[in-house]
This record gives structure tokens, sequence and C-alpha cells, in this order.
């Protein structure tokens, strides 16, 4: 009988790290838990506010429609030039930094650069950049152009070094300058990459840009803050809509130019 | 009769495709430069005010650590691990509900999805106001909306993991007679594990940056402290909190990658 030569073995055998690793898990969950002091009465409490506050958002008040548009042009008007920007600095920073092309000296300190720009979240640059050039825009262009050269650069890069170097040897057997060997061996390997990169980081920054206004960097966020705090909940409410409306309009858009260049 | 066509790379239709895509991003730009309002004065005056900026940062106030910047510190690891375990939780029943394979409604299908794209367009610090307003300040409100806004994210990856599952083990257990509840943990569970750690980890590393700028709105975290700091014009003391943010940030991204490794 089968059953007789495999007695010993059991169907689903338990693992007895992963039990001790939810057990500890277990214990970290209630003690985090009770340092922040999430308390049931405090969750029942607020439930109560919750409901008086959904009541309040609806219906949306699209009266102020004219604010609402000139933020939304706004956080639209960020995302496309900090994707530009970014873009515009990230390509031959990327460039810099493939280990295929570059020697050492040359991708640690572009790595480097990608890495720390990386690691703010756009909001604290934002707030830096408001401090060091004022309310506005500016400061929003600035931040998520930041943020676009951390994640493009580390995209592309990634890109470049996954290239063949068949092609690049090629050119440079002729012996192509090295801007031809950039422009005939790599560009066109990873070109339509690239553009799906770039659009999936306008989406990005799109989400981005509209909450960059929190702290004062332009765009819809500035509008949404102070309507919370003028407890004006319903027109919180239409900004909400039109910016999920927006950002699914964003996504919809990614898949097609996606679709376009065949990626 | 030989039929001689030159060689092209693109049809009409792609070449066109793609001309309207440059197209569109040029008068994007275009367009967005023209009518967008910056002062010119403010950028040609801003590399000076950023180095004036990083002067006052120097020397770091690195004893200020330990009196204020540990805790929220602390409190930020807390919001951003609670608020990841929160989301999984939320995520797993509205991810079976999106995979096509697994709930065989389409309109729960498109439901599923709507919730999903809905949570990941409104923005952590959005669902920070929203929780803010309904909890008041502090890090409960920080971790609903961490929990709410990964709830998108999470879903949607899990379930096109739940959608690329293999029928063979899970047709065995229908066989056998297996209930919904067996079906989900000894089918579906074993092939989803791994990508669904990888979405947890993934996602825990987004949300240790996120989780630092929750307090710029009230809930909680080491962000509070920068924005005091920043308020004040204790540009030492900011710095020290940048420097704790950035270590923090770069640990997470080495643990989860090592973990990844280990648990893949």
């Amino acid at each position: 009988m089968a059953a007789r030569t495999g007695s010993n073995r059991v169907a689903f055998p338990p693992s007895w790290t992963a039990r001790v690793a939810w057990l500890v898990f277990g214990i970290y969950f209630v003690y985090a838990a009770s340092h922040l002091e999430l308390t049931p009465a405090r969750f029942f409490s607020g439930l109560e506010h919750g409901a008086k506050f959904v009541a309040r958002l609806f219906p949306p008040d699209f009266h102020r429609w004219e604010l609402l548009a000139k933020g939304m042009i706004e956080s639209l008007q960020i995302a496309v030039l900090a994707s530009a920007l970014g873009v515009l600095i990230a390509a031959p920073l990327a460039l810099c930094a493939a280990r295929n092309l570059m020697p050492a000296w040359a991708t640690w300190p572009a790595r480097a650069v990608m890495v720390v720009c990386r690691s703010f979240h756009p909001v604290i640059v934002a707030i830096l950049f408001v401090k060091a050039v004022g309310f506005g825009a500016l400061a929003g262009i600035l931040a998520l152009t930041v943020a676009s050269v951390g994640f493009l650069g580390k995209l592309m890069t990634e890109a470049i070094e996954e290239i063949s170097l068949k092609q690049v040897e090629a050119v440079r057997a002729t012996g192509a300058p090295f801007i031809s060997v950039v422009s005939y061996a790599v560009v066109p390997q990873v070109f339509s990459r690239f553009v799906g990169f770039v659009s999936y980081e306008t989406d990005a920054n799109l989400r981005n840009s509209t909450m960059v206004g929190i702290v004062g960097a332009g765009g819809i966020g500035g509008t949404l803050f102070s309507a919370f705090q003028r407890f004006d909940y319903d027109f919180v409410c239409a900004i909400v809509l039109t910016i999920i409306v927006l950002i699914m309009i964003g996504e919809i858009l990614t898949l097609r130019i996606k679709k376009v260049f065949g990626i | 009769m030989t039929d001689v066509r030159a060689w092209e790379r693109f049809s009409i239709g792609e070449r066109m495709g793609r001309f309207a895509v440059y197209l569109g991003m040029v008068a994007a730009i275009v367009a967005s430069l023209q009518t967008v309002e910056v002062i010119p004065e403010f950028i040609s005056d801003a590399p000076e005010q950023i180095g004036d900026m990083l002067r006052r940062m120097w020397p770091v106030a690195w004893g200020f650590y330990p009196e204020g910047v540990h805790e929220p510190l602390l409190e930020s690891l807390h919001i951003a691990t609670l608020g990841t375990v929160l989301a999984v939780l939320m995520a797993v029943p509205v991810a079976f509900l999106a995979a096509r394979n697994v709930t065989p409604f389409a309109w729960l299908n498109y439901g599923a999805k709507l919730i999903l794209v809905s949570a990941r367009s409104v923005n952590t610090l959005i669902w920070a106001l929203f929780f803010v307003a309904v909890f008041g300040p502090g890090a409960l409100a920080g971790m609903l909306a961490i929990a709410f806004h990964s709830i998108g994210f999470t879903g949607k990856l899990l379930g096109e993991a739940l959608e690329e599952a293999n029928r063979g083990s899970i047709e065995a257990l229908e066989a056998a007679g297996a209930p919904w509840l067996a079906i989900a943990i000894k089918g579906y569970w074993p092939q989803v594990r791994p990508a669904f750690w990888g979405i947890v980890l993934f996602r825990w590393d987004i949300n240790v940056r996120e989780s630092a700028v929750l307090g710029f709105v009230g809930a909680g975290g080491v962000g509070m402290a920068l924005d005091t700091a920043l308020n004040l014009f204790q540009w030492e003391r900011a710095a020290m909190i940048l420097v704790a943010i950035l270590v923090v940030v770069l640990v997470a991204e080495v643990a989860t990658t090592q973990l990844r490794k280990r648990i893949l």
C-alpha cells in the first residue's frame, strides 16, 4: 500500500519557525498598538464622529468650480513640468550610473544622487523648497523633479544595464565617438521603455502634485487643505471626487501610451 | 514579377500613434510653461536661497536625537507596520472579489476594482486629513490613512497574483469536495505566498517613507517633530531629523531586499 511506505509523511507539515515568527509578530502588534494608544473606546467614539463627517461630505458642492479648476490645472502643470525636468536630468544621470558603460568613479556618485533623491518623500522635499524658494508652484515643480530624478534614474539605469552589448560593440568598431555610441546603440534599445517609465512617472507626479499643496507648494492640495480647515466638507468632497476622476483618466492615458509603444 | 518593398520599422498606424504621443507631450509642456504662475525672481534667487538654507542646517544638532527624535521616529515605524498589517487584512477579501477566476461575477469584480482604484487615487495625506477630522490628531489617524491608501496597491497586486494561480490544485481540491475556506488556504495560499510576502514587504518599505510625512497634517510620527522644527526655524534640529529619516529609510530598504531574498 502506498500509505504504508509514506506513513511518516504528513500532508501539510507544520512549520515551527513560521509559528514562532507569527507569535513574535503578534506580541509586537499588541505592544505597538498599546504604544500608539489605540483603544477601542477611542475608535468607537471616532466612528460616531465619522458618521457625522460623512453626512456632511454629501452632497458634493461644485459651486466654486473656478477655484477647483484653477487648482487642478496648476496641479497638472506641476506634474507635466516636473516630469519633463525630471527626464532631462535623469536620462544623463542614468547614463552615468550604468555599470556596463561607465567606470566606477562615474557610477557611484550618480547612484548616490539617485538614492538620496528617492529616500525623501516628495512632501518633505516640497517643504524644504517652500522654505527656500517661497510658496507656489515653483516649489512643487522642484520637489517633484527631485522625486522624478530618483525614480526615473533608477528605472532608466536598470534598463540601460539590460541592453545587448553587441550593438554597442558594433558601433564602437566603426570608430564612432561616445556620443554616437549612445545615440545609435543605446537609445534605440531603451527608448520605448523610457517612454513607458516617463508616462508612469507622470502618473505618479500627478498623484503627488495633488498633495504637495498641503505644505504650500502649489496645486489643488492648498485649496483642499484650506477647505478642510474651514470645515467646508462638501467642497472637500467635490475636490476629492475631481482628483479621483483626473487620476483615473491619467491611468487610462498611461495604458494607451504603453499600448502605442508596445510595452 | 518581383515585389520590391522598402523595409520599415513601424507601420503607418504605429508611426501616427507615436507621433500623436510626442505631439501631446510637447503640447502639454509648452502649454504648462506658458501658463504656470512662477515668479521669475524666485527662480533666479533659488540657488542662493537653497545655499543659505543648507548653511543654516550646519552643524547638525546631533544631541537633539535622544530627547526629540527617537520617540516620534519609533512612532512612525509603528504607524507604518500596523498600517501595513491593517491594509493587508482589508485588502485580502477585496483581492478575492477582484480576481476573475475566484469570483465569477463580473459586477463584483468591477465593484472591487472600483474600491481599489479609489483607495489608491486618494493620497495618503488626504486620507490622513479625513481621519484627523474623524478621530482627532494622533497616530490612530496616521495608521488608518496608511492602511486605507495601501489597500489599493496591495489589493490590486494580490488580485493579479490570484488570477495567475494554477487551476490544477484548485480543481483537485474541488473534486475532493473541499469547502471554500480549505480551497483558499490549501489551494490558493501556497501559490500566492511568495507574491504575497513580496507585496507586503514592498508596501511596508513605501509606508515607512510615507509615515514620515503624516505629521504635517497632525497624524503623528516624526513629521510632527520636523514640522515644529521648521516652523521655529530650528534648522539644525530639522537637519538632525532629516538625517534620521534618511537612515531609517535606507535601513528599511536594505532590510526588505534581504528579507525578500530569504523568503522568496
